[in-house]
């Protein structure tokens, strides 16, 4: 990196806050993915809105491109940065601006920890519903980039569903205010557009959100079945049956019995073929309504046991399993891709006995522990990266697992992102004119295209399909 | 060469495709979303400008344009799931077929737009017009996983898509929602359904403004589920004094609690109306904003709706209005001319509420455009958005405000 903008960059955020040594940036070349990795020509941390302005105009004078990175938990790549770019980390950005209780809005600086700003907002009876399970280490502009999911996501929805308003600092350094606090678009929904656009837009400085109560009554049940396929079936007829659940997860065998055997062991039946997490909550009378059709419906399809919770430590005892799964199949091999897709939930049976083919067939293990109710798929590969060969197997699956997805009317991604990881897989759910309309509208923002360059598209999209027209 | 819009569009589309009415341009009705690309591609290479319309109903179809396209030949149901609870149907499709269609099969898509039921969904979408659902169940683009769309010049593009979770590409979906075809035509919709409820119960209650307000907050602090919480103006309502009107839905027992809880929170006489005339209630209120010919909503939040509707009363009248009572959001219909609205636009920009133009006659619409006043570098961004889309800005659509005009 040219030493005289490395000076410049210096002296704006102050030389501590600026990485230039090898060993230093060797600690941002990954994301929470395994499979890629990528060194930064520089890491800079701006300590203010302005800072990132300032740092984003010399940027811009300089022509070089950029990368805005929260914590690092991302799960496809979407923040690595290359040689010649400046990765700009968020994570001093920790302000919670404002909490208007009355209006159940927060506003907070993009390196908030979302767990923390629920934290802060249930002293007024309030959360921030969006609850991917690295909460307590992801930052709200994190979400904002990938628009993050989570287990509640199924009756609260995502991300983008949350966001009413925000500040993005453009690639040119102008900084322009998006949206209304109502939650009303401020003409065409731009905060809609900007939120998921993986960083490729600018850089977010500032996130209105809206906050939800925090439920009267919760409940959870663990229901376990002795077939994937009565799992899947039970999820779909609860849905059906105008019950909508905050939470309904899924674990299959695999991922139960890796759970079972740590030190998350949260008592479930091992010989299970899958387990089912409900979580009710709502009013007292709404949650006993409901928690009365749920366990008739699990009973109904087959449900060998139903387990029942309604205090705080009965319910964590049942989501403990849940939440350390990816911990717990860290514990099966050195390395764990966890994959992304969502099939429409009538798919599930077929998906899975088709990934867990595919795993057969590559002689891979695969653990099934995802967002049933919203039919958002993660298979998590086990593997060893050093294994060259046992890579490319890893490779070679995730794709047949896309393309299985996809062709059953699924998606590549349903809270992940692309990112590097799922470029190659964008032809497999967009044609050549939408992905071109994609990087028109990217260039919208960002002409020179710096703003996380190399995301989202394969190489040769853009480029090619622009000069050549339509492959 | 034939430079007649008429004669060319029959060329390409077939005799039967295209009407010359009387007094009015060639009128065209695809029945695919091709023949709609088709035409569009048609207006790019000649240069022609195009208005498109659904069935007529909510914008007046009164666009100064070369020829008109309209949606409404595209009104199929592609695919119906219970078991995945979506929809795809092309635009054209009424709201009131769907819910024909969705109701049968025991589930409902909960929208509650401003207008006549036959409204396309097209229509509701490309206005993101919500009705007093919007408060439990969300906003327009809240249910609509993706889409399809025939850009300006006639490319046929998609995003989205039909599952319920999905991050793949840019949203764009979320630019179509809303965007009054400022971007292009939408032809297809995947949405989210919803099972049915089984209990459906409205509850009104009838006071003056600022009593209903103080509890409608009450009832708002209280943490109540309901799904719809709208005061409502007296000639919205059709009563003889401001009214507040809730909207409950879900099991029998819930709902149940829920009544009961409204009534006993402030010190409303709350009237359970009977299951037939909920529904009419809610028709009628729906079609009482077809009394102005101006239609527009604020997005104010609900501890300032009370400041909004007054501002309205100082700027307009306060004769057709309703205000979110639980999650803000203000709309108004009546007569007014272009100065106005543009006056009443600005004065809410300074107390942050921006201002949406649903409805209007071409000649309002062109100048105070749907919408405007926008923060600093927002226009410019816009401006590029259309001209990507729409490059030979062949789609006649008023987005943005003539300021200074």
């Amino acid at each position: 990196m040219n030493a005289s903008l490395v000076a410049t960059l210096a002296k704006v955020v102050g030389p501590q806050w600026v990485r230039q040594q090898p060993s230093e940036r060797a600690t941002f070349r990954a994301d929470g993915l395994p499979t890629h990795e990528a060194m930064p020509g520089l890491v800079v941390l701006p300590g203010s809105r302005e800072e990132v302005i300032e740092v984003v105009r010399l940027l811009h004078l300089a022509q070089v491109p950029f990368v805005a990175r929260g914590a690092g938990t991302g799960l496809s790549g979407g923040s690595l940065a290359g040689p010649d770019s400046v990765l700009i980390t968020l994570t001093r950005l920790t302000r919670i601006l404002a909490i208007h209780p009355e209006q159940r809005r927060a506003i907070v600086e993009p390196g908030v920890v979302n767990a923390r700003l629920s934290a802060a907002a249930a002293a007024f009876g309030l959360h921030y519903a969006p609850d991917p399970s690295s909460q307590t280490a992801c930052t709200i502009g994190g979400n904002v980039a990938e628009n993050a999911g989570g287990p509640h996501c199924l009756k609260y929805g995502v991300t983008t569903n949350h966001v009413v308003a925000l500040e993005l600092v453009l690639p040119d350094s102008a900084a322009m205010r998006l949206g209304s606090r109502q939650g009303e678009p401020w003409g065409p929904d731009l905060v809609g557009l900007v939120v998921g656009s993986e960083g490729m837009f600018g850089i977010v400085t500032e996130v209105t959100v809206r906050l939800e109560p925090l439920p009267a009554a919760v409940r959870t049940f663990l229901a376990d079945f002795t077939t994937i396929r009565a799992a899947s079936t039970a999820v779909s007829a609860i849905i059906a049956s105008g019950v909508l659940p905050a939470a309904l997860e899924m674990m299959d065998q695999t991922c139960i019995r890796a759970v079972e055997a740590s030190i998350y062991a949260a008592g479930y039946p091992t010989d299970a073929a899958a387990v089912l997490l409900v979580e009710l909550d709502g009013t007292q009378e709404s949650v006993e309504g409901e928690a009365a059709d749920v366990e008739r419906l699990l009973h109904a399809n087959r449900a060998r046991t139903v387990r029942g919770a309604s205090t705080e430590d009965q319910r964590a005892r049942l989501w403990q399993g849940r939440k350390k799964a990816f911990g717990a199949l860290g514990r099966l091999a050195p390395d764990l891709v966890v994959q992304d897709a969502v099939v429409p939930r009538s798919a599930l049976p077929e998906v899975l006995d088709a990934i867990a083919g595919i795993g057969r067939r590559h002689n891979l293990t695969i653990a099934n522990v995802f967002h049933a109710g919203d039919g958002n798929l993660h298979p998590n590969i086990s593997f060893d990266r050093r294994d060259a060969a046992m890579a490319q197997k890893v490779e070679a699956a995730s794709r047949e697992i896309m393309a299985v997805c996809v062709a059953a009317g699924g998606t590549i991604t349903g809270e992940h992102g692309v990112g590097v990881d799922k470029r190659q897989y964008m032809p497999l759910v967009f044609d050549a004119a939408s992905m071109t309309a994609m990087c028109d509208v990217r260039r919208v923002f960002d002409p020179d295209q710096r703003a996380n360059p190399g995301k989202i598209f394969p190489s040769y999209a853009c480029r090619e399909w622009r000069a050549g027209g339509v492959r | 060469m034939n430079h007649d819009p008429a004669e060319r569009l029959r060329s390409l589309l077939g005799r039967d495709a295209v009407e010359q009415k009387a007094t009015g341009i060639p009128y065209v009705t695809p029945d695919s979303a091709e023949g709609i690309a088709v035409a569009c591609r048609v207006a790019a290479e000649e240069g022609w400008t195009v208005r498109v319309e659904g069935n007529g109903t909510w914008l007046p179809p009164d666009a100064h344009a070369d020829f008109a396209v309209s949606t409404r030949a595209l009104n199929r149901t592609v695919d119906i799931s219970p078991a995945d609870l979506m929809a795809t149907v092309q635009a054209g499709t009424s709201l009131e077929s769907l819910r024909r269609q969705a109701a049968a099969l025991g589930m409902w898509l909960p929208l509650d737009p401003p207008g006549r039921p036959d409204r396309t969904i097209g229509s509701i979408v490309a206005t993101g017009t919500a009705g007093a659902l919007r408060a439990g169940l969300g906003p327009i683009r809240d249910h609509v996983l993706g889409c399809a769309v025939v850009a300006g010049d006639g490319r046929r593009l998609t995003s989205g898509g039909r599952v319920m979770k999905n991050v793949a590409g840019y949203d764009l979906t979320k630019l179509h929602v809303g965007a009054f075809g400022g971007f292009g035509i939408i032809t297809d919709l995947h949405l989210r359904l919803r099972a049915l409820p089984s209990a459906d119960v409205t509850l009104t209650a009838q006071a003056d403004r600022d009593a209903l307000t103080f509890s409608a907050r009450a009832l708002g602090g209280a943490g109540l589920d309901c799904s719809a919480l709208e005061l409502l103006s007296p000639a919205v309502a059709a009563r003889a004094d401001w009214t507040l009107a809730a909207r409950l839905l879900g099991t029998e027992s819930a709902v149940a609690a829920t009544v009961a809880k409204v009534r006993r929170v402030g010190d409303l006489a709350w009237q359970e109306l009977p299951p037939d005339e909920s529904a009419a209630f809610w028709g009628s209120v729906n079609r009482a904003w077809l009394g102005g010919a101006v239609t527009l909503r604020m997005g104010a939040l609900a501890d300032s709706i009370d400041e909004t509707i007054d501002l309205l009363a100082g700027l307009l009248d306060e004769q057709l209005v309703s205000a979110g009572a639980a999650t803000g959001g203000v709309r108004w219909s009546g007569s007014a001319e272009p100065d106005q609205l543009l006056t009443l636009r600005h004065r809410a920009a300074e107390r942050e509420i921006p201002v949406t133009l649903e409805r209007a006659p071409w000649r309002v619409r062109q100048r105070v455009g749907h919408f405007g006043a926008y923060r600093e570098g927002v226009g410019n961004l816009v401006g590029r958005l259309r001209t990507t889309f729409d490059p030979r800005a062949c789609l006649r659509v008023a987005l943005e405000e003539v300021r200074g005009g």
